[in-house]
């Protein structure tokens, strides 16, 4: 007997005293859990977006979709980057023409990839609740390494569409297929005492620019 | 890393040790008072606390209850997304199929992401005898392999140390692993940080096979889910062609959207967070996205004997979270060490005897590493009511009784040692069984109250428990009395046992 058939049968041995003819779904299991913790505008979802990523000192910016440029630009400039790596679907005029756009490329070693400044992407979701940006590997979020390796992250939001209250709200969005990761401010380690330290493996900086259209 | 929990002392005398080591205690009882308070906060804020709790309870129940149902149908997705699934029956058969799988690739190094199953079923030191180093990435992990030291902590395995014993770990030791660490370090937690980044940063970059274990499995989609904080997780999913999970058999959740559950409880109840930095889900491989070759090795290791005993399984719904050893007052006092497993504290107390069965002295003085004061149930976001488990543990140590041990039925003796107690039992029976008995003596204990010595030196075995315990003064009059007294004889009659 192999290993799966002998765990299986112990396994089935083991649950002896569940009747034969139970189904998995007859286990009730009491869904009367929150799928969001307050009602609100799409202006307060905004609001608490950015006050819970701030509050794990994410960098928070809020600009008009016109503005996006000028605003990626800006932050760029600011940190001294001389090159970003960018995934097909982040537009060439988001990106400033004195900075080095480099592709998403499965070819490039992780090294190649450390040797660069920062990062652009977008999201599939944000999540108000926790503070949270998802990205599942679209085309304006690219492979999962580009926004791990580089210490330098900017993530691109659109308000309002892209906000969403809760945690089961986002999970319905997603699709467990994409590979996906879920970022809740830059990386931090708690190992020390127990107490929260930010900037460990992953981007020591992450700055979200949240957009709204024009009025 | 040479660290073994093999032939340790029982827990009273691991304990006995580490609870007179002031340092230790001083460590302990700084971080689990930190990691309290805000954890009771970050639980405060969400208004279905208890609706989720007994939510994850009720799913980890329905997974459980058909687990053979959930294995299968978790299996047939993870191979339809390109991973291959192995079965391993035990540690030495899951540390055998990594071992291979790394053999194949042709690396003599890993990168490892801090992993449960891992550790308890010693891989590094398995890997180590192949010729091939495992490097463990996790800041506190990276501690404890440094130090070659053990975990004393679920989440964080380094707790028993403090900013300045890091420090000197570091400058002593990195430098014969890899990158040195900087000669000026100095004991500031961001500075330690930066250490371990640029030390680890050179195995990230050139690591070609990483090794992990997973918080979740999602049976309906075949997906993985791994929560961390520093990065390092993600650098080992996903930097690495090939990429290998450990991962017990219980960790299944049924679907997808019950993720919403325990990606609420989990971080509040874990790190005190709304969220943790980082959360990788990934299913099968991906093309040119992460690893090229993904092996999922499901490990049993004395799961199934814990799921065959009614009482005990419950122990399978746990997360991973710790809150229960950050309220516990024997693990404050006594530290992770003293517990002599990878799972410490009150989950270990009733984990680990089912696991490895309560034959060696240790296991069988786990379920005594407890005052039963019930603070780790109420913090328990799947509602484990380990009070219940380890009074359930309590008994089979003493009686005996049918267990299941690695799949057989097996009839076990009564452990050795617990004759006294096995005695006071029997009295205690006899004495309810007899009420007329009970009430002559608990009149006798209030009449004589002021002769009660505030301690009783007991002789011989309960001299340990004696010294340490300070005796309660008895009421001046019993229960039975007073409600007698208030309420009347036509109450009190019914016991039939008129004076």
């Amino acid at each position: 007997m192999n290993s799966r058939e002998t765990v299986l049968g112990r396994v089935r041995r083991a649950l002896a005293d569940v009747p034969r003819d139970e189904g998995p779904d007859e286990t009730h299991v009491p869904r009367d859990y929150w799928t969001s913790h307050a009602e609100r505008s799409d202006a307060e979802r905004l609001d608490l977006l950015a006050e819970n990523l701030a509050d794990y000192r994410a960098l928070v910016h809020r600009c008009g979709a016109g503005e996006l440029p000028a605003t990626i630009a800006e932050l760029l400039r600011a940190r001294g980057a001389r090159s970003v790596v960018a995934p097909p679907g982040i537009p060439e005029e988001w990106l400033p023409a004195e900075v080095e756009r480099v592709a998403d490329d499965p070819a490039a070693s992780p090294r190649e990839l450390d040797a660069l400044d920062s990062v652009v992407t977008g999201c599939a979701v944000a999540v108000a609740e926790t503070g949270t940006i998802v990205l599942d590997a679209g085309e304006d979020q690219g492979r999962r390494r580009i926004s791990l390796v580089p210490d330098h992250h900017i993530c691109v939001v659109r308000a309002p569409e892209q906000i969403v209250d809760s945690v089961p709200q986002a999970l319905r969005r997603l699709d467990p297929a994409r590979p996906q990761t879920w970022i809740s401010g830059p990386s931090a380690t708690s190992d020390i005492e127990l107490d929260r330290v930010e900037g460990v493996h992953g981007p020591r900086t992450l700055e979200v620019i949240i957009t709204s259209p024009e009025p | 890393m040479s660290g073994t929990y093999l032939g340790m002392p029982s827990f009273p005398r691991a304990a006995a040790a580490s609870t007179r080591d002031m340092r230790l205690r001083g460590n302990l009882r700084h971080a689990t008072h930190t990691i309290r308070a805000k954890r009771a906060k970050a639980v405060e804020e969400l208004g279905d606390w208890e609706q989720l709790r007994a939510a994850g309870a009720a799913l980890k129940n329905r997974t459980l209850r058909h687990l053979d149902h959930y294995l299968e149908q978790l299996e047939a997705a993870v191979s339809a997304a390109g991973g291959h699934v192995h079965w391993a029956c035990d540690a030495e058969e899951a540390n055998r199929i990594v071992t291979e799988l790394v053999r194949e690739t042709g690396e003599s190094e890993v990168v490892k992401v801090k992993s449960m199953a891992t550790q308890e079923t010693g891989l590094n030191d398995a890997l180590a005898e192949a010729g091939i180093s495992a490097y463990e990435t996790d800041l506190a992990e990276l501690i404890v392999q440094l130090g070659d030291d053990l975990p004393s902590h679920i989440l964080v395995p380094a707790i028993h140390r403090n900013r300045d014993q890091i420090r000197d770990i570091f400058r002593e030791k990195m430098g014969s692993w890899g990158r040195a660490a900087p000669r000026n370090l100095s004991d500031d937690p961001a500075e330690l940080a930066e250490a371990a980044r640029l030390h680890l940063r050179e195995k990230f970059l050139n690591a070609k096979v990483g090794v992990s274990g997973a918080n979740f499995m999602v049976a309906e989609s075949g997906t993985l889910v791994v929560v961390e904080s520093e990065g390092n997780g993600r650098m080992c999913l996903t930097l690495p062609e090939t990429l290998i999970s450990v991962v017990g058999i219980e960790k299944i959740v049924p679907t997808w959207q019950d993720l919403e559950v325990f990606l609420q409880t989990l971080p509040r109840s874990s790190t005190a967070e709304r969220m943790n930095p980082y959360t990788s889900t990934w299913t099968g491989t991906t093309d040119e996205d992460g690893p090229s070759a993904f092996h999922l090795v499901l490990l049993d290791n004395g799961r199934t004997d814990a799921l065959a005993d009614t009482v005990g399984r419950q122990a399978l719904r746990c997360i991973r979270c710790s809150a229960c050893l950050n309220v516990c007052p024997v693990y404050e006092r006594a530290g992770g060490h003293a517990y002599g497993s990878a799972y410490p504290g009150p989950i270990g107390a009733i984990l680990t005897p089912q696991l490895r069965g309560v034959q060696s002295e240790l296991d069988a003085s786990l379920p005594y590493a407890s005052s039963l004061c019930g603070a780790c149930y109420e913090v328990c976001p799947v509602a484990i009511d380990i009070p219940e488990v380890l009074v359930h543990l309590r008994e089979r140590v003493v009686e005996g009784g049918t267990v299941t041990v690695r799949g057989q039925k097996t009839t076990i003796k009564p452990a050795k040692g617990h004759a006294a107690e096995r005695a006071v039992m029997r009295a205690a029976r006899w004495t309810f069984d007899h009420p007329r008995a009970l009430r002559a003596g608990q009149r006798l204990a209030a009449r004589s109250r002021r002769l009660t010595p505030r301690r009783l030196p007991l002789p011989g075995a309960g001299k340990a428990w004696s010294d340490s315990r300070d005796l309660p003064r008895p009421a001046p009059e019993s229960f039975r009395d007073w409600w007698l007294r208030n309420r009347g004889p036509d109450t009190a009659g019914h016991e039939g046992d008129p004076e």
